[in-house]
């Protein structure tokens, strides 16, 4: 025979291996479901919805109320989201639209670099390079120049909300910026084109062809680096000043679920464990939802952009 | 408001590569010029230099002079907004904008250099899709995307999209490269009729649709313009064995 046997047995296995693999994937993400549900069971029982929106967290009581872990994680990652945003979709327009043409390669191949970088190291940097200029600087300033506000009272310590939202906005840029490029990128160049030549200048073809085709992309990438933000525990953690309290001003320490969970899991047990294993059930549904919902905006904005080009070919 | 297009020892690379060698070619106003050749003989290049589409991509130069009317295109004082107003251009595949309705599409450039405001929009949209003889067919529907035409509406689209900014010159780069021969047929037919108004610059493969349609016709060939003639006697008798080559299909 001209094909071995051997060659036989692959094809007729090949597909069951993989296959395999996809379902312990699959099972695995049932299974982390399960242990998690099976771990909050308890003090789901106890607190019910209420622990949401309960302000308490006081293991000596041993009473559990998430609305600070919960508020914190929400005000963190929204103003980190609110900062790399148009930091990140800047830079993505630059690198897709305006840069000359030398630079983009490098320049966006650096970019993604910087999302390798374990969270850790920015956690690090945080700690021991912001922080101090946080508390000397910048939360100095605000303090002295809008500690009038509530929401900019001292004493500017170094941690707190500011300073783990800044670290935190290091940390989704890249992803915000990498994204939007690619979205952009998708856009035809045939539609580029098609504006120049009415006579658009770059600008005009950038704000009326570009960014309106790729803005489902662009959502889905700031979505995409917001469930990043709200998962993100050990920079956070170093950063943040672990404190159980419903945060009022930017300059105050305050917790994250995320934080809360790192701080607290190696001495906890019984309910305080189950309410921790609750916490941490609320952050995995958020975060599913909110990345089920970014990555089907990039897709369907990639199958568009792809879409059009097919109707072009037809 | 037809421009005349003349084209002087122009000469092109692309990097090392040049494209262009010493073209020079007049393209007279109110008439119809075809570009022929085999591809990537430096036809659509050619179309490209003359609205400076090609300054979109690194890596081009270019000497020599092109005039639009009176003009040097090739002057880096020259406001490129205005020129690119007046010389459009019709692409190979039709590119209507995907995010903006029909009514939109043909209306982008009017808002763009603000040549009319409210109620006088609609009115010019509708003249520029009467004249391109689309009107009837999208009346009840301006404000769907321009992509759910067919492929020949929506290069007909294009061309009132094009014809809303008033050009002088119409550049087209096999615009029936990617249409059944019906919707050609209709395309064709409007370049008939702008003709009468514009100066048509277009690149074809299709050397009948240059017998059909064009005044004068350029044979290229390896970035040289070959033979320049009348069209009518062009296609009778050719002066080089080149052309002869190569409308008789013995080339291409």
């Amino acid at each position: 025979m001209a094909c071995p046997s051997g060659d036989k047995v692959g094809e007729g296995f090949f597909p069951y291996l993989t296959a395999s693999a996809a379902a312990l994937l699959l099972l695995l993400v049932a299974g982390i479901l399960l242990i998690v549900f099976r771990g909050a069971w308890p003090a789901l029982h106890t607190f019910g919805l209420a622990f949401l929106f309960e302000t308490v967290w006081n293991p000596v009581a041993d009473v559990y109320g998430a609305a600070p872990a919960i508020l914190g994680t929400i005000i963190t990652s929204l103003l980190a989201l609110a900062l790399a945003g148009p930091l990140g979709v800047g830079t993505a327009i630059f690198l897709s639209e305006l840069a000359p043409l030398w630079l983009r390669k490098p320049a966006s191949f650096v970019v993604e670099l910087l999302a390798a970088v374990p969270s850790i190291v920015y956690g690090l940097w945080g700690l021991f390079v912001l922080a101090p200029i946080m508390r000397t600087v910048l939360g100095a300033w605000l303090e002295r120049n809008l500690g009038f506000l509530p929401m900019f009272q001292g004493p500017s310590i170094g941690v707190g909300v500011l300073t783990a939202s800044v670290v935190l906005t290091i940390v989704i840029l890249p992803t915000i910026t990498a994204i939007s490029r690619e979205v952009m990128r998708a856009v035809p160049s045939e539609l580029r084109e098609g504006m120049y030549a009415l006579g658009a200048t770059r600008w005009e073809v950038i704000s009326r062809i570009v960014l309106p085709n790729s803005k489902t992309g662009i959502l889905g990438a700031l979505l995409l680096a917001l469930g990043r933000a709200i998962g993100e525990a050990m920079a956070v953690t170093m950063v943040i000043g672990n404190a159980n309290a419903i945060p009022t001003s930017f300059l105050a320490p305050a917790q994250t679920a995320a934080s809360q969970i790192v701080n607290e899991f190696p001495e906890a047990f019984d309910l305080h464990l189950s309410s921790l294993f609750l916490l941490g059930l609320v952050l995995l549904v958020i975060t599913l939802v909110i990345n089920a919902g970014a990555v089907w905006l990039v897709y369907r904005t990639k199958q568009n952009a792809g879409g059009a080009l097919i109707r072009h070919e037809r | 408001m037809a421009e005349s297009v003349t084209v002087e020892n122009l000469s092109f690379w692309f990097g090392k590569q040049q494209v262009l060698k010493d073209v020079s070619l007049s393209a007279q106003a109110r008439e119809v010029t075809a570009l022929i050749g085999p591809s990537g003989c430096g036809k659509t290049t050619l179309l490209r230099c003359i609205n400076r589409l090609y300054r979109l991509y690194s890596g081009a130069s270019i000497t020599g002079k092109i005039t639009v009317g009176t003009e040097n295109v090739l002057d880096p004082h020259i406001d490129q907004v205005e020129l690119r107003r007046r010389v459009g251009m019709i692409f190979q595949k039709p590119n209507p904008f995907p995010h903006l309705s029909i009514f939109e599409n043909v209306a982008a450039g009017i808002r763009l250099h603000g040549l009319a405001q409210g109620r006088e929009v609609a009115e010019r949209v509708e003249s520029c899709l009467k004249k391109v003889a689309l009107w009837e067919e999208v009346k009840d529907r301006l404000d769907r995307p321009g992509t759910m035409l067919s492929i020949g509406q929506q290069q007909r689209l294009c061309l009132a999209r094009t014809l809303a900014v008033e050009p002088r010159v119409f550049l087209m780069d096999e615009p029936c490269a990617s249409l059944d021969p019906v919707s050609t047929m209709r395309i064709e037919e409007l370049i008939r009729e702008l003709h009468k108004e514009y100066t048509v610059i277009i690149v074809t493969h299709n050397m009948q649709q240059a017998a059909r349609i064009s005044q004068q016709t350029a044979f290229v060939l390896n970035g040289e313009v070959v033979e320049v003639g009348r069209t009518a006697e062009m296609f009778v008798r050719t002066r080089d064995e080149r052309t002869e080559a190569y409308l008789t299909g013995k080339m291409g």
